[in-house]
């Protein structure tokens, strides 16, 4: 079609006109969720660098970051993800339903396509006022707890899930009791941000609530980095095994011709180099080795899986935090 | 008589520390923050590649949103003010709809027509387009959300001046084009311009609709508004507030040219009250 040549010939002017990068170069959009800006800024230089001794060509790797859901509804949206690094396997899933992710993309990588995992923690301000040992704790009445929207957060999904299985495995306990607790805690939420950074703000920076339900690496990250000394790490006795994924969009890769290049960025992550920082970041990592060498960050927990006690994403998603579901029925009733 | 005075002390007192803590304060505030590491911090945060990059598309967007809601604010106000006909209600109704809707629903208004699931993502897409998460739907986001501002100020200020004056004109002799150059334009330029600065503070410093229609790729769809949520969602406050702190700029230079502005007109009409 002459005209549609016309209209892509006057698109590429405009595109000159307004200096987008030149075609030499190669670049990868990574979409991802809210904590992990440290760890990719890094990753994506340190990647660059090898993928530039490797074929000699420059590569940009640009960063989106949001709430884990939000992001993926960008993506089914027309947003150009040549990679998701998402929370959670649901939103790929979500990816997956659209159309834009192979279904077989869990069994494309090792573990899961999970580079790194995590665990939820609890965040308390310095000498523990409020004496938080364990989940029961955060039930009680007078204690603030701040933890993001299921709705629109991956990390606040975790958290509810942990809640409930927690009291789900403990001795004496079951489905009832789990719902009553998650129950008693939510009621003790003032605020619902829309995600894990938001939350970690809400609680560090305006200095509301006693305790911050967080995912462990934004917890070390915070009595590390930003916050160091004003903040102790409470490890519950029980906790959720947090399983992030990470995978290629193959149609948007294939669109812009980046499969290959899409492929190696993520098996990066499974490299030694890419372990390290993974770990550097407080992420679980997923090498023995480079687990070891930062033992003291990670210690032992007792970790349940999301497949184990709620028969995966899926059904989790339905039964909990679909319109209608567990959490909008115990958030109306608060 | 002294109570009258006391009434006006205690007003014009409490309206004056209203401004101080709400506006003044805060506005200290957040130079105070961006300077708490000294000017070098300060300049490094503003030559930092993503935040060269926020500028640059922040001052693009105003680039083609100001003058089309201009040129469109004019044609309304012209309209509105100078002729009758049916349905101008219902313009002026839809002028005003952007002040009405949240800054969110624009933006989601924008994902519903152009996203990949939306009435012309599926067409634009098959013909290598992008709008969505790109520079266009930055762009026409500003477009919606600032497209009351010119006309708004303009259509009391025709209103009041009348047709006479361009009726004169085109008995004269004069055309369309003569009588819009040299008559209704010098009438109303400054209150055109008063709405161009106020439309312009507006394109620079949306958040809410851009946010929605970004897609937040750093160095790429990131206005300075979004600029600044990033960094201080990374902990890195001082850069945040640098940056923070160009917006606040753009306030004080919009409120300084606004006071010049109403200065000025309010000098023309004296001198063209003055008897001859």
């Amino acid at each position: 079609m002459r005209s549609q040549r016309w209209i892509s010939a006057g698109f590429a002017l405009l595109a000159g006109l307004f200096g987008l990068p030149a075609l030499a170069q190669d670049s990868l959009l990574n979409v991802s969720y809210d904590p992990t800006r440290e760890l990719y800024r890094e990753v994506n230089a340190a990647f660059a660098k090898q993928w530039k001794a490797r074929t000699g060509r420059d590569l940009t790797v640009n960063q989106s970051h949001g709430g884990s859901g939000k992001q993926a509804r960008a993506v089914l949206d027309g947003l150009e993800a040549d990679v998701v690094t998402l929370a959670l396997a649901y939103d790929v899933e979500a990816l997956v339903q659209g159309g834009l992710v192979a279904k077989e993309w869990r069994r494309r990588l090792p573990g899961n396509s999970c580079p790194y995992t995590s665990t939820i923690v609890f965040l308390v301000r310095r000498g523990n006022p409020k004496g938080i040992r364990d989940w029961d704790d955060l039930a009680r009445p007078g204690v603030a707890v701040i933890t993001p929207n299921p709705k629109t957060s991956g990390g606040a999904r975790w958290n509810y899930l942990a809640a409930w299985g927690y009291a789900l495995q403990k001795p004496g306990g079951g489905p009832e009791k789990a719902r009553a607790f998650v129950a008693a805690l939510l009621a003790n939420v003032p605020v619902l941000d829309t995600g894990a950074r938001g939350a970690t703000t809400t609680f560090a920076e305006r200095g509301l609530g006693d305790v911050l339900v967080a995912w462990e690496n934004e917890a070390l990250l915070l009595t590390k980095e930003a916050g160091a000394g004003k903040f102790e790490i409470v490890r519950p006795s029980r906790s959720i095994l947090a399983e992030p994924p990470v995978a290629v969009v193959d149609v948007v890769a294939r669109k812009r011709g980046t499969t290959a290049l899409a492929r190696a960025y993520l098996e990066f992550l499974y490299t030694d180099e890419g372990q390290a920082l993974a770990a550097k970041h407080h992420y679980r990592p997923r090498s023995e080795a480079v687990a070891a060498r930062y033992a003291a960050d990670f210690p032992k927990m007792a970790l349940f899986t999301v497949d184990e006690l709620f028969g995966g994403w899926a059904q989790a998603q339905r039964t909990h935090f679909d319109d209608g579901g567990v959490f909008d029925q115990l958030i109306e009733g608060r | 008589m002294s109570r009258h005075r006391l009434v006006r002390v205690a007003l014009t007192a409490a309206a004056l520390a209203f401004l101080g803590l709400f506006l003044a304060l805060p506005l200290a505030a957040v130079f105070a923050k961006a300077l708490e590491r000294g000017a070098g911090a300060y300049a490094d945060a503003l030559r930092d590649p993503d935040a060269r990059a926020a500028v640059r598309l922040t001052l693009a967007t105003a680039a083609v949103a100001v003058p089309l809601n201009t040129l469109f604010g004019l044609c309304a106000a012209w309209a509105a003010a100078k002729f009758e006909f049916r349905g101008k209600r219902l313009l002026m109704t839809c002028m005003d709809l952007p002040f009405s809707v949240s800054p969110v629903v624009s933006g989601l208004l924008f994902v519903l027509l152009f996203g990949a699931r939306g009435l012309f993502g599926p067409y634009l897409a098959a013909h290598g387009v992008k709008v969505l998460y790109a520079f266009p739907a930055i762009v026409l986001a500003t477009l919606f959300v600032t497209v009351p501002f010119v006309a708004r100020e303009l259509i009391p200020l025709m209103e009041a001046q009348g047709t006479e004056e361009e009726e004169a004109a085109v008995t004269l002799g004069a055309s369309g084009w003569q009588t819009l150059w040299r008559v209704t334009l010098p009438n109303v330029k400054w209150g055109l311009l008063y709405g161009v600065i106020l439309c312009n503070a507006r394109a620079m410093g949306e958040f809410g609709a851009v946010s929605v229609v970004s897609g937040h790729i750093r160095g790429q769809t990131t206005t300075l508004p979004l600029h600044v949520e990033i960094l201080y969602n990374e902990y890195q406050p001082v850069a945040a507030f640098a940056a923070a702190s160009l917006l606040a700029l753009l306030a004080l230079v919009t409120l300084a040219l606004k006071a010049l502005v109403e200065w000025k007109s309010g000098e023309t009409a004296r001198a063209t009250r003055r008897p001859a």
